[in-house]
């Protein structure tokens, strides 16, 4: 892999800035993949195979655009998973439960996510603490109060979840997804808009470039590096909310290790741990590169599903190495 | 001719640190359109007033008044609003953005927010034409040479309303044609009536672009002068408080003397760093390296220092061949290394002065047999005393110190192992005449006492003024070995440099 990269570099156009080069490899793979699938199995190549990419993905793809302006700044956020089963718990339980209406046990669930966020971003930033530790220990509470709930799985019947879930949004020609789909890129869109035509998405940028140079340029650091962090408790909410979609269920054991595959799509999708350096299309291909990886397995029918972190472990590694040799010209 | 009213006058300002006053009823005036030298020792108080003025510290005592009226600054923010902006000598920009936004961001130009990247880049493009810069706007920050960077955060600091400009060290890594590029930006921005509050060691440059210049020692107010009224000697002992004899004791090196060779370095390479050279270095020498940046200089240390990995050659310790694979095994032989790049690679900014001093004596020893606390502190009241570091507090954290004295720890921190060949690598960058005199009066008695010293610096003087043997390098290579007798000036290590053969 690491020998085809840099040949892969000198066969690009002179004229590609080298920030795009690792988003162009996602790019590349993920076209690849597509075409080897299509080569290799009756019935891949057909528009609904990728669709069904994003329809199954569709959560996670809104966690990681969260996670994806965590990072930008250079941090990390590992609670996105138990706060997304902690939206689909709590969304299960007031529903089912207590017969709340779906509107407001949505504006909820996203208000706790956002407030989780808000919380976790100030605690890293006031008292300076890493934010892996704190977003670890947001990990571990959000996950703990899906029990105090409930320890088993709570169904949803709510008439509204229920048809959002079973809703097709037409494209034509035979094909369909999910309005959680349509929610995901809606999300995706706003998040790009924002990273690119708006001071806060620049703010984000350059505070993972260097914070200290930000704080010396002015740029309000605190309030961006709170912000990437409500945006990413947000973000897990809402993913919560569409898995309630997907699943119609509340369960504290849903999403176990969501935060990884999350962590793993961004940095697949190009952008840069040490913050900075990174677009949110990356993201959108890095996702989607782990799910046609679980499409291909599931095409391939012998081999088990662990196969998909084995794949995604060596993935990783390949772009990490990327990543590595990028910033290493660059120094 | 009538004084204009001052943009900026701080009177009696005080600022204290646990146990450092830094500054002590400090007065200080900047005028509309003038450059001003800040003047002083490390540690005399430039930067604590710098961050005085630019609101990362707040003040103890005295007030601060911009167009004659009182002011408070919360932070660095309101400071820039208010007109101050600061350029600082590390470029203080993002690197991963472009050069547009590093100039714009945080105040772009935008319609119903939304930022309008088409006049951000047309302003920017504009700007730097004005400071007569011709760069790609839209390129990352990191793709243009610190020079350029340099000038980036000179044009961000003037694109608003900036009416003081203050610029901290912003020539120390450029070069003679950067440094004028960067003098015809001050010399139109003083036409525009910037009052620009300037601050370099380099005594030359001083009296080329300042009008007038305020000097501090120990964090007081020496005076204010006006630069053609003050020969470079006398500010140099306002500065340091002492007459200049103690610089000019020095004088010339005494000839080289035939001690017996103790490093040799036999057609020793890398490649890409630096082409096979041979050079010998003999106790009780020192043996200058002089070249441009980037010429090799730091390299040849390296590998003499077993940082890096020599792809050919040898090196033989006092007769014997000498695998220096490891700093640990060059230690083992008794060479130690003072790194070019003191605040990432040699300090430990949280550790007390105490512990920076011991941390290479007590990693030879291995950690199972720690340095008892008795030792340790007669070991560091020794050095403490012996180099004069300031203050002279053992259990001061080393990040409280000015750059020269922290030069100095880092330098009792080798000496403490008693090395056979020391090397130092710009040991003098940076820091004030003062510390300057006493470092280089530190490495001629150490050779006198029979160590042997590579002596790194591109200050063509200072290398001359203190070694037996100059080498020097160019493009990767070392070109010449000069005995520095009568005959060797800098004009003909100059020309040396210049030519890439022996003259």
């Amino acid at each position: 892999m690491s020998a085809a990269l840099p040949a892969g570099r000198r066969g690009l156009p002179r004229k590609v800035p080298r920030k795009y080069v690792p988003v162009l490899v996602t790019a590349g793979l993920f076209a690849a993949m597509l075409v080897a699938g299509g080569l290799r199995y009756r019935g891949f190549a057909d528009g609904q195979v990728v669709l069904n990419v994003f329809v199954d993905n569709a959560f996670l793809l809104v966690v990681a655009v969260g996670m994806t302006f965590v990072i930008l700044t250079g941090g990390i956020d590992l609670s996105v998973g138990s706060v997304v089963a902690l939206s689909t718990m709590i969304s299960a339980t007031l529903l089912t439960g207590h017969g709340w209406p779906a509107p407001a046990v949505i504006v909820l669930v996203l208000a706790i996510g956002a407030a989780l966020g808000l919380a976790m971003g100030a605690i890293i930033h006031h008292f300076e603490i890493q934010p892996f530790i704190v977003t670890l220990a947001g990990m571990f509470l959000a996950r703990g109060l899906c029990y105090t709930i409930g320890t088993e799985s709570i169904p949803i019947t709510d008439g509204t979840f229920t048809a959002l879930a079973q809703t097709k949004v037409r494209l034509g020609g035979g094909l369909w997804v999910s309005p959680s789909v349509v929610v995901a890129l809606v999300v995706v869109l706003a998040a790009a808009y924002v990273l690119h035509h708006t001071r806060l998405g620049r703010d984000v940028y350059a505070v993972g470039g260097g914070e200290q140079s930000a704080l010396l340029m002015g740029l309000p650091v605190a309030r961006t590096k709170i912000a990437v962090y409500t945006i990413s408790g947000f973000c897990s909410a809402l993913g919560g909310v569409l898995l309630s979609f997907y699943m119609l269920s509340g369960y504290g054991l849903h999403a176990v290790g969501m935060e990884l595959d999350a962590i793993a799509a961004v940095v697949i999708g190009g952008t840069l741990l040490t913050g900075g350096s990174g677009y949110l299309l990356g993201t959108v291909l890095g996702v989607l590169v782990l799910g046609l990886i679980q499409t291909i397995i599931s095409f391939e029918g012998t081999l088990s599903s662990w196969w998909t972190k084995i794949f995604i472990g060596l993935l990783l590694f390949a772009f990490i190495l990327l990543q590595r040799l990028i910033s290493a010209r660059r120094g | 001719m009538a004084v204009p009213p001052p943009i900026l006058r701080i009177s009696g300002i005080g600022k204290e640190f646990p146990g450092v006053k830094a500054l002590d009823g400090v007065d200080f005036r900047l005028l509309p359109g003038e450059v001003h030298a800040l003047m002083g020792e490390n540690g005399a108080g430039k930067s604590t007033l710098i961050k005085v003025l630019t609101g990362v510290y707040g003040i103890d005592a005295g007030e601060i008044e911009l167009d004659g009226r009182p002011v408070a600054f919360s932070g660095p923010q309101a400071a820039r609003q208010a007109g101050i902006s600061t350029v600082y000598q590390e470029v203080n920009l993002c690197a991963n953005l472009s050069v547009a936004e590093n100039i714009f961001i945080g105040r772009e130009p935008r319609r119903f927010g939304r930022i309008r990247w088409k006049e951000v880049r047309r302003r920017a493009a504009e700007l730097l034409a004005g400071l007569d810069l011709d760069v790609d706007v839209t390129l990352p920050l990191s793709s243009y040479s610190l020079a350029v960077q340099q000038m980036v955060a000179i044009a961000r600091a003037v694109a608003v309303e900036a009416r003081v400009l203050i610029l901290d060290e912003p020539t120390s890594s450029l070069d003679a044609s950067e440094v004028a590029q960067l003098f015809r930006v001050m010399r139109r921005l003083k036409e525009q009536g910037i009052a620009i509050l300037f601050v370099s060691h380099f005594l030359d440059q001083i009296y080329e672009i300042s009008d007038r210049m305020t000097i501090l020692r120990n964090g007081r107010l020496v005076g204010e002068y006006a630069t053609a009224e003050l020969s470079q000697v006398e500010l140099v002992a306002k500065m340091i408080g002492r007459e200049l004899a103690d610089l000019e004791e020095l004088g010339a090196r005494p000839p080289a003397r035939g001690g017996a060779p103790l490093v040799e370095a036999r057609e020793l390479g890398r490649p890409g760093a630096i082409e096979p050279f041979t050079l010998t270095i003999r106790e009780g020498e020192v043996v200058g390296l002089a070249g441009l940046l980037g010429s090799g200089r730091t390299e040849i240390a390296r590998l003499l220092f077993g940082a890096d990995h020599a792809g050919t050659g040898s090196v033989s310790v006092a007769g014997r061949t000498a695998g220096l694979r490891t700093p640990r095994a060059a230690m083992g032989h008794g060479i130690a290394f003072c790194s070019e790049n003191r605040r990432a690679e040699g300090l430990v900014p949280g550790l007390t002065v105490r512990e920076n001093l011991i941390l290479a004596l007590q990693a030879a020893r291995g950690w199972a047999r720690p340095l008892p606390r008795r030792r340790q502190d007669e070991l560091v009241a020794k050095y403490v005393a012996a180099l004069n570091i300031r203050p002279a507090d053992p259990e001061q954290l080393i990040g409280n110190l000015s750059g020269g004295n922290q030069q100095k720890v880092l330098l009792a921190r080798w000496l403490i192992l008693e090395p056979r060949l020391l090397i130092l690598d710009e040991p003098t960058r940076g820091i004030d005449v003062g510390a300057k005199a006493e470092i280089q009066r530190l490495v001629a008695e150490l050779s006198d006492g029979g160590m042997a010293v590579l002596y790194i610096s591109a200050e063509l003087e200072e290398v001359l003024r203190l070694s037996h043997k100059v080498g020097v390098l160019r493009d990767r290579r070392l070109v010449a070995e000069l005995e520095n007798d009568a005959g060797l000036t800098t004009e003909v290590l100059m020309e040396t440099i210049a030519s890439g053969a022996r003259s």
